[in-house]
């Protein structure tokens, strides 16, 4: 009745006419698009997007070491320090790393993994990008109008009363999670409903395992997050009170809902990034992974267990022992399902015919900062030693080894990874590696001094601090300037590369993944032809049959 | 022409069935969505119920059991129509499928208005949310002030919710009218209807909280 869509171009095995436009080339104007609806151009939208703000973000961090390369007021007053963490907070988790990877490389890569022509619901996913710029914009516009200084976990009763503009950076993030959960739905019906022929729940590329996990936890923790911010924005706009605790409010709850959502968040940064960990290995050590399943479903049991994790976070907020070692010991159990992948990971690349490229580079940052910030983490999830670490640098540097170590390693490896596969060319791979190596050393030199100087004692959030701290926070300074060094060469060769980058070609790495059995940049419609999906995306015992001589 | 045109499926679909079970999981996980989103304000509601039984209590016996229990009425009988204009144009008995959509937007309607008749009733009393009016002069029990306030704002965002819901089958009778939405899109209908029955199962759980525990 209804012809396969993609099977009435040619047979599998015929070269590719040269006719089909890439998805670039299709039309040009800014209203094409500003009104798209291929999942490619708002990937592309998404990342340009979100690589702003993660400038921005990086900006105030800059700020806030600057700062602290004194004891004493450095270049700012006490008030503009409170305003930049808090934005620094607001920006780098719900405006960069939450949506990273998922928006940007989730919608370009997910339904070309599938074999599809387009995510499910193509219109929803270009108001998802539109509903993200609305919350983004009115976090932004909340510096304008006083800032907010209530660092990025809103806690009641301070932020019920702050006089500074929480109201407006709420709503904010509220909009922006609705775009979230909008983008994670639109993965979970993609996956279910779009797989080609011959891609089965286990042939997929593990980077749509880890999105696909991902969406669950959006989909389910960002209503949560939702409700309990708006709650806050009455709190504070209308003085409605259900957190004060001068009114009978329980500040307390307000924690607890807050981190039935944000401690979950974490997953939804680190999930996706360790899909990417699992295509560039592959990748580049020309293998199957050791164990497919093994990695897919500890997706899912980190998706799962990570909903159970919450209370870690208010250990001194007035837990029974009870709970808090039950929480512990859940917490523990995630580094478990982690410790799974990394053994996969590490166990591929063994007798791997590896090609050492920038993306692998990143793998091995990620590998270890990673591994060095959950072994951290597995340390404060015990209550006896969380207690002393509670609300110190090194927290701080837990979450930024996590966070950045593990979250950002993985984005830069996947855009270097999937660049040629966006934009048809390639980047500069020497000044590609030496960038690597001043990110990784960069961020090591930034944050590892943090965790000595938490366990010193040195709080978070502070101002001003005692002399004896300054040589640490000095190599801190001086870390940050080598990361953002790093950072900003990488943005130059990029941009750089866009124009000038030699041709890449359909697939420079050899991949095995579907993304790849396609024009680089693909056409509209992905495919111009019906893609040999017997052949699965890990199988590197065969040459696909467009390679073979 | 427009009966062939309805039957078409998207570009970007293998077919028809793939494109109507696509929309029908999105709702679903929409749903989950939404039940977490409300999920939330329950936690609220439970945890500081414990904390103040009393003033709980004293809330739930100030509120009009039967204006309540009417919108309870309304509600379970709109959902029944819509229920029943899926199954009409799934015959492809698009005009009784109109007129059933057509009541179950005038019973949604009619919900609004008596819950509007409510606010009007509380805030006559001087009750607002956030404790402020001279009803919590009149009775200072530690916590009712927090009960109505969950009562303004969890009732609120539920009737935000069935206006969204009147919307979206005003929109979807619209298109049965002109002969858009016939027997092979009925999935259309039904992912609305779904819809409709979230905004029901949610005031199921609302009714004795507020007006019966």
């Amino acid at each position: 009745m209804t012809t396969l869509p993609l099977t009435h171009a040619a047979p599998p095995g015929a070269p590719r006419s040269a006719a089909h436009a890439s998805y670039l080339d299709t039309e040009t104007t800014l209203r094409s698009w500003l009104l798209t609806t291929d999942h490619k151009r708002i990937g592309v939208l998404y990342l340009g997007t979100l690589l702003a703000t993660m400038a921005l973000g990086g900006f105030f961090a800059m700020a806030i070491r600057l700062e602290h390369l004194t004891p004493d007021p450095t270049v700012m007053s006490a008030m503009t320090y409170n305003r930049m963490f808090t934005l620094h907070g607001v920006i780098m988790v719900w405006l960069f790393l939450i949506p990273s990877i998922p928006s940007a490389f989730g919608n370009f890569m997910l339904p070309m993994m599938l074999g599809a022509k387009d995510v499910a619901f193509p219109r929803l996913n270009l108001l998802s990008w539109y509903v993200f710029i609305v919350g983004a914009v009115l976090v932004l516009l909340s510096t304008f109008v006083g800032g907010i200084d209530t660092g990025w976990t809103f806690y009641p009763p301070y932020s019920a009363l702050s006089p500074t503009a929480v109201p407006l950076a709420l709503l904010g993030v509220f909009i922006v999670g609705f775009s979230t959960i909008l983008t994670g739905l639109n993965f979970i019906v993609t996956t279910h409903t779009m797989r080609a022929e011959g891609v089965g729940w286990m042939q997929m590329p593990l980077f749509v395992w880890s999105i696909y996990a991902t969406s669950i936890i959006q989909v389910l923790a960002t209503p949560v997050l939702g409700m309990v911010l708006l709650f806050v924005v009455v709190d504070n706009a209308l003085g409605w009170g259900l957190f004060d605790p001068s009114r009978g409010g329980d500040p307390v709850l307000y924690q607890h809902l807050f981190w039935f959502y944000s401690h979950p968040a974490v997953y939804i940064m680190v999930l996706p990034g360790m899909g990417v960990v699992s295509e560039v290995v592959a990748t580049y050590a020309r293998k199957n992974p050791y164990s497919y399943k093994a990695i897919a479903y500890s997706s899912l049991g980190i998706a799962f267990v990570g909903f159970l994790t919450w209370g870690h976070h208010m250990f001194v907020a007035g837990m029974s022992t009870f709970d808090a070692g039950a929480f512990g010991v859940l917490s523990m159990l995630v580094a478990v399902f982690s410790a799974i992948k990394v053994f996969n990971w590490t166990w591929t690349l063994k007798r791997g015919a590896i090609a050492l490229k920038t993306p692998l580079l990143y793998i091995f940052a990620f590998l270890f900062l990673f591994v060095f910030g959950g072994m951290t983490g597995v340390a404060t999830a015990a209550m006896s030693l969380d207690v002393h670490w509670h609300d110190t640098y090194f927290i701080v540097a837990h979450f930024h080894f996590i966070m950045v170590g593990g979250t950002l390693t993985a984005f830069l490896a996947g855009l270097h990874y999937w660049f040629p596969k966006m934009t048809g060319r390639l980047y500069p791979e020497r000044l590609g590696m030496l960038s690597a190596a001043l990110v990784f050393a960069g961020f090591f030199v930034t944050f590892f001094p943090q965790f000595l100087l938490g366990n010193a004692g040195m709080p978070r959030r502070y101002f001003n601090y005692p002399a004896e701290f300054q040589v640490l926070h000095v190599v801190s300074t001086v870390g940050s300037w080598v990361l953002a060094v790093g950072l900003m060469s990488t943005a130059i060769y990029f941009l750089w590369s866009l124009r000038w980058g030699p041709e890449a070609g359909p697939n420079p790495w050899g991949s095995r993944s579907f993304e790849w059995r396609t024009a680089s940049p693909p056409p509209k419609h992905n495919f111009t032809r019906t893609p040999p999906f017997e052949i699965g995306p890990y199988d590197y015992t065969q040459p696909l049959p467009d390679e073979a001589p | 022409m427009t009966a062939a045109r309805s039957v078409e499926h998207a570009e970007h679909f293998e077919s028809l069935e793939r494109q109507a079970h696509a929309a029908r999981l999105g709702m679903w996980v929409f749903l989950a969505t939404e039940v977490l989103l409300f999920g939330a304000a329950f936690a609220l509601f439970l945890t500081y119920q414990v904390q103040f039984s009393h003033a709980f209590r004293a809330g739930v016996a100030h509120n009009t059991k039967v204006l309540g229990s009417v919108n309870t009425a309304v509600l379970l009988l709109s959902s029944t129509l819509v229920a029943c204009a899926v199954h009409a144009l799934r015959r492809g008995d698009a005009k009784l499928a109109a007129r059933l959509v057509g009541g179950t937007i005038a019973l949604g309607l009619t919900f609004l208005v008596i819950k509007g008749i409510e606010y009007g009733k509380h805030f006559d009393e001087g009750i607002y949310p956030g404790g402020v009016g001279h009803y919590f002069t009149l009775h200072p029990i530690r916590g009712l002030a927090a009960f109505w306030t969950l009562y303004f704002g969890m009732t609120a965002l539920h009737a935000l919710h069935v206006t969204i819901g009147a919307g979206v089958l005003g929109v979807l009778l619209h298109a049965i009218v002109r002969g858009r939405l016939g027997r092979e899109t009925a999935y259309r209908l039904e992912v609305g209807a779904i819809y409709w029955h979230l905004v029901d199962v949610i005031w199921i759980f609302l009714w004795p909280l507020f007006y019966l525990a």
